[in-house]
């Protein structure tokens, strides 16, 4: 029960993009994607057909029992007639007529989009509590889905632990991730922006919060993104990858302000002493740290529910490394690696030296 | 309004009837009577409807905000699932069968029973023991799966009311099967003389084709529900991808019940409103036989469309595109029940008394719920929608709108035969007036919020859903009030409410032929059937509130 308070107390700092923005129409969100024109052609067709028939329902029913009503009580019908076969075949018909267009409408758009185009860029999608994971096709992981517009995206779906289901409404695209299978999915975004991906398969305590933020660039600019997502060290210290990380991995259930969240706050936790379940009191160090990235469900700090995945392969040494040393910024301490973390020609060495030492540490720990 | 009689009595009714012909409360509980059988399971059911009712409210109340607002998102959850296994189990699967049928059935064939009271009873304590499995999950530390149940999470989840809620199914399954072939069994062989299958009154065509399904679709929610079980305990690897199994087969056994569940939700409520139309309509029923081919319709082709909850599951693209097709023969037959209830009002005697409000409400709150399920049968457009607030909106436009408006309908109809009271009309437009505006508010915002991506299951939502939420929020509220509403006036009627005659609305199926409440027997001598809505022998007494019919009372 220990989650529901922290649920409680939780801050959500991450500004999202809307799922429904303004500029949609009464029905339906913006359409961003090659998709969309097409589901919504669907939809209004269905919206129409079916506007039209409930008005006339209720029409006929208001008319009906205006002009027949029973005036006195006992009061005969106006009109007796059991049956009309004739009429009753056409008001057969007229609907199946109707609804065969509206499955042909839908199939051409779900054969669409069960089809990727054979040029189409790869992204594999993981889903796992609570949050989502992309890998583009360079081998980089993030927690954003990029793509360049008007480019044929195929998602590759599969989920860690429950099902779940990645959705893009301004994509009109959606699909179940589900474990021990792949699932596809592909689209081809329209207008450059941010869109908002939800999970829609109900996942357990942070369903709703297993959003994912969705950029679809400029051409050009998407190539700029990976290079730089995919080695943030070339620009950055040490500590700012480790920022940049735990604010896209961890963020969702550390705080690093101290406040109460589904984890232990983040701020000055390195070099403290934390109690775990089990009695044990153990000092936070880069190995404690790693570890419980690593195989998180070893120990548990008393208090909180074992619910954290494990990262491991999805998080490299190097940023493991880099969160350790944005946990000592937290904690108000120097970090070691500040002066070395810059990676420019003259430093690559020493970095490279910084980037093996936990290798060592786990080889020691084994 | 209908002119009351002004010499009416308040006094209780002297004769004997079943409410009156043992007394005691094992009397009761240890009945043979499928009147009082059915009087306790609606006394049941509607307990049930309250806690389901509580839940939903408070569910409502939480969604008041985008982030918390009265209680955590684990607490949240399991208040969704409850509500959710709640009233699907408990309130509205059962609901207009097991209560209005069993009380009516035998009634209405002029039986004097069903043709297993034994078993009928039998199935009334599998109800009670199902319920109490539930009260048992609740105590036992809750589910936090939602009604679906779907695997891995179900199997993987901590909270230790997993069991004991599909154990509870499990039992109920039994409950709704022994009632099906009570049902069918006593059609098949209880007619009396003058009614072949062509003048059975349509609710029973309806109830009918409902213990079909009951009978056939039941069996495989047990079985899924045990082998969930077994999963859970014993690891089988049947369903769970980290022992080699298949979540999606889960799915397919799921549905494979749960969708004809929809149809043993929706028939028996289009067969309360048959009734009525006709009755309030005073004409006959417009198009018999397309309405009774109609209910066996859909209860065929509702077996065989299940796999529509998948389109975004990964199953194969051609089963998709199977199912979607099939899909829509459903829309058929429902659409030609619409159009022959209209039929039968044009041209008629309409009075507006509270059955016929509840069901020209159930028209159009029916097909706002049967063609928003066109969007959904549509392949593209459900990739869209599934699983979204527009899901939510429609199946409860068509399971709380229609099915439990039928109900509440089909209560207001043979409450006069049940207790021999009349309820006070003036509350009743009242409340309906509440119960219908607030149903609408409650659930219209929710397409719009789903069609712009609103997920279903959310606790926290997206900042720019918050006005849609709140009308949905006071709407439900406006329900509550009218349920209230109800519950007074009929608790009122019991004590205070003027005594009713044998056929106060002027129906001609041979309940009405009945004494109300009925005795102990409902009738001395079997009596004659005629055509059930032909209303031409009838004969309104302003004296007395009643309409009599030429061939005299089938029991006195």
């Amino acid at each position: 029960m220990n989650t529901l308070l922290a649920r409680l107390l939780a801050q959500t700092n991450i500004d999202w993009p809307p799922v429904a923005p303004e500029d949609g129409t009464f029905w339906l969100p913006p359409q961003a994607s090659t998709q969309a024109p097409q589901t919504d052609l669907a939809f209004y067709f269905i919206y129409w057909v079916s506007v039209f028939f409930f008005i006339l329902i209720v029409f006929l029913m208001t008319v009906f029992v205006f002009r027949y009503r029973r005036r006195v009580e006992g009061e005969g019908p106006r009109v007796n007639v059991t049956h009309n076969t004739p009429l009753e075949l056409v008001w057969t018909t007229i609907p199946l007529i109707l609804v065969v267009v509206m499955f042909y409408m839908g199939f051409r758009g779900f054969m669409d989009l069960m089809n990727p185009p054979a040029d189409a860029m790869d992204v594999y999608v993981l889903g796992q509590k609570w949050n989502w994971n992309f890998t583009y096709p360079n081998g980089h992981q993030d927690t954003e889905l990029h793509v360049p517009v008007d480019t044929n995206v195929r998602l590759i779906l599969e989920s860690q632990d429950v099902i779940h289901s990645f959705y893009v409404p301004a994509f009109r695209i959606k699909r179940d991730a589900v474990p021990g299978r792949y699932n596809k999915i592909w689209f081809k975004a329209t207008k450059p922006g941010e869109y908002l991906a939800l999970c829609a398969e109900y996942c357990g305590t942070q369903h709703s919060d297993m959003l994912a933020r969705v950029v679809v660039h400029e051409p050009g600019m998407f190539e700029k993104w990976l290079a730089d997502a995919s080695d943030p060290f070339k620009t950055r210290s040490y500590a700012e990858v480790g920022q940049l990380v735990v604010t896209k991995r961890c963020g969702g259930c550390h705080s690093i302000d101290g406040s109460a969240n589904v984890g232990p706050t983040f701020k000055d936790l390195f070099g403290s002493e934390v109690k775990h379940t089990d009695g044990a009191t153990v000092l936070v160090d880069e190995e404690y740290v790693r570890k419980s990235i690593i195989n998180p469900q070893a120990e548990i700090v008393a208090g909180y529910d074992p619910v954290m995945p494990t990262f491991k392969g999805q998080l490299k040494d190097r940023e493991i490394t880099a969160i350790i040393e944005y946990l000592k910024q937290l904690a108000g301490m120097t970090s070691t690696l500040s002066d070395v973390g810059r990676e420019t020609e003259e430093a690559a060495p020493a970095a490279d030296a910084a980037a093996s030492q936990p290798t060592e540490t786990e080889k020691d720990s084994e | 309004m209908a002119t009351i009689p002004a010499d009416y009595s308040a006094a209780p009714p002297a004769r004997d009837n079943y409410l009156t012909h043992g007394r005691g409360i094992l009397s009761w509980l240890c009945t043979l009577d499928h009147k009082r059988i059915g009087v306790m399971y609606l006394v049941s059911i509607l307990a049930a409807f309250l806690l389901g009712g509580i839940f939903a409210i408070l569910i409502r109340t939480e969604l008041l905000t985008p982030e918390k607002t009265i209680m955590g998102a684990d607490t949240y959850n399991q208040f969704f699932t409850l509500h959710g296994a709640i009233m699907t189990f408990l309130v509205i699967i059962p609901g207009i069968p097991a209560a209005l049928g069993n009380f009516v059935l035998p009634i209405m064939l002029g039986a004097k029973d069903l043709a297993f009271p034994r078993i009928n009873l039998l199935s009334y304590y599998l109800w009670v023991a199902g319920a109490l499995f539930s009260v048992l999950a609740i105590v036992m530390g809750s589910v936090d799966t939602g009604w679906t149940f779907y695997i891995p999470y179900a199997t993987d989840t901590t909270m230790g009311g997993v069991i004991p809620v599909l154990m509870g199914v499990f039992v109920l399954g039994f409950s709704s099967i022994f009632t099906g072939l009570n049902f069918i069994v006593t059609i098949h062989k209880m007619r009396p003389p003058g009614m072949g299958w062509f003048e059975l009154p349509l609710f029973l065509w309806a109830l009918y084709a409902t213990a079909v399904i009951q009978i056939l679709a039941t069996p495989v929610i047990g079985i899924t529900g045990l082998l969930l079980i077994a999963e859970r305990v014993g690891q089988f690897g049947i369903f769970h991808p980290g022992l080699g199994g298949d979540p999606v087969l889960y799915q397919h056994f799921f549905w494979f019940y749960s969708h004809p569940a929809v149809y043993i939700m929706i028939l028996p409520a289009m067969g309360v409103i048959s009734e009525i139309i006709s009755i309030f309509s005073r004409k006959h029923i417009f198009g018999y036989h397309f309405i009774a081919f109609s209910s066996i319709a859909i209860a065929m082709f509702g077996f065989i469309v299940w796999g529509h909850h998948m389109f975004v599951s990964g199953q194969s693209t051609l089963i998709s595109v199977i199912f979607s097709l099939l899909t829509y023969s459903v829309s058929i037959p429902s659409a030609v029940k619409v159009f022959n209830w209209l039929a039968t009002m044009y041209g008629g005697s309409i009075s507006l008394r509270a059955p016929m409000l509840y069901a020209l409400a159930f028209i159009f709150i029916f097909g706002i719920g049967g063609l928003t399920g066109l969007f959904l049968g549509a392949l593209a457009t459900d990739v869209h929608l599934h699983d979204t607030y527009f899901v939510v909106a429609h199946f409860h436009y068509v399971m709380m709108g229609s099915t439990l408006i039928a109900m509440i309908a089909g209560i207001h109809h043979w409450w006069p035969k049940m207790v021999g009271r009349m309820y006070n009309e003036a509350a009743a437009f009242i409340a309906w007036v509440f119960v219908f505006v607030g149903m609408n508010l409650t659930f219209f915002p929710q397409f719009i919020m789903g069609a712009h991506g609103m997920p279903r299951r959310y606790y926290n939502y997206p900042p720019e859903f918050e006005n849609l939420h709140q009308m949905s929020t006071w709407g439900s509220y406006l329900m509550a009030v009218g349920f209230v509403i109800i519950a007074a006036y009929l608790l009122h009627s019991l004590f205070a409410g003027r005594t009713a005659p044998a056929n106060p609305w002027g129906g001609a199926t041979l309940e009405w032929r009945c004494a109300s409440p009925p005795p102990h027997d409902n009738y001395p001598v079997t009596p004659t059937a005629g055509d059930p809505y032909d209303f031409s022998d009838l004969k309104y007494n302003p004296q007395t509130g009643d309409y009599e019919s030429d061939r005299g009372p089938a029991a006195s």
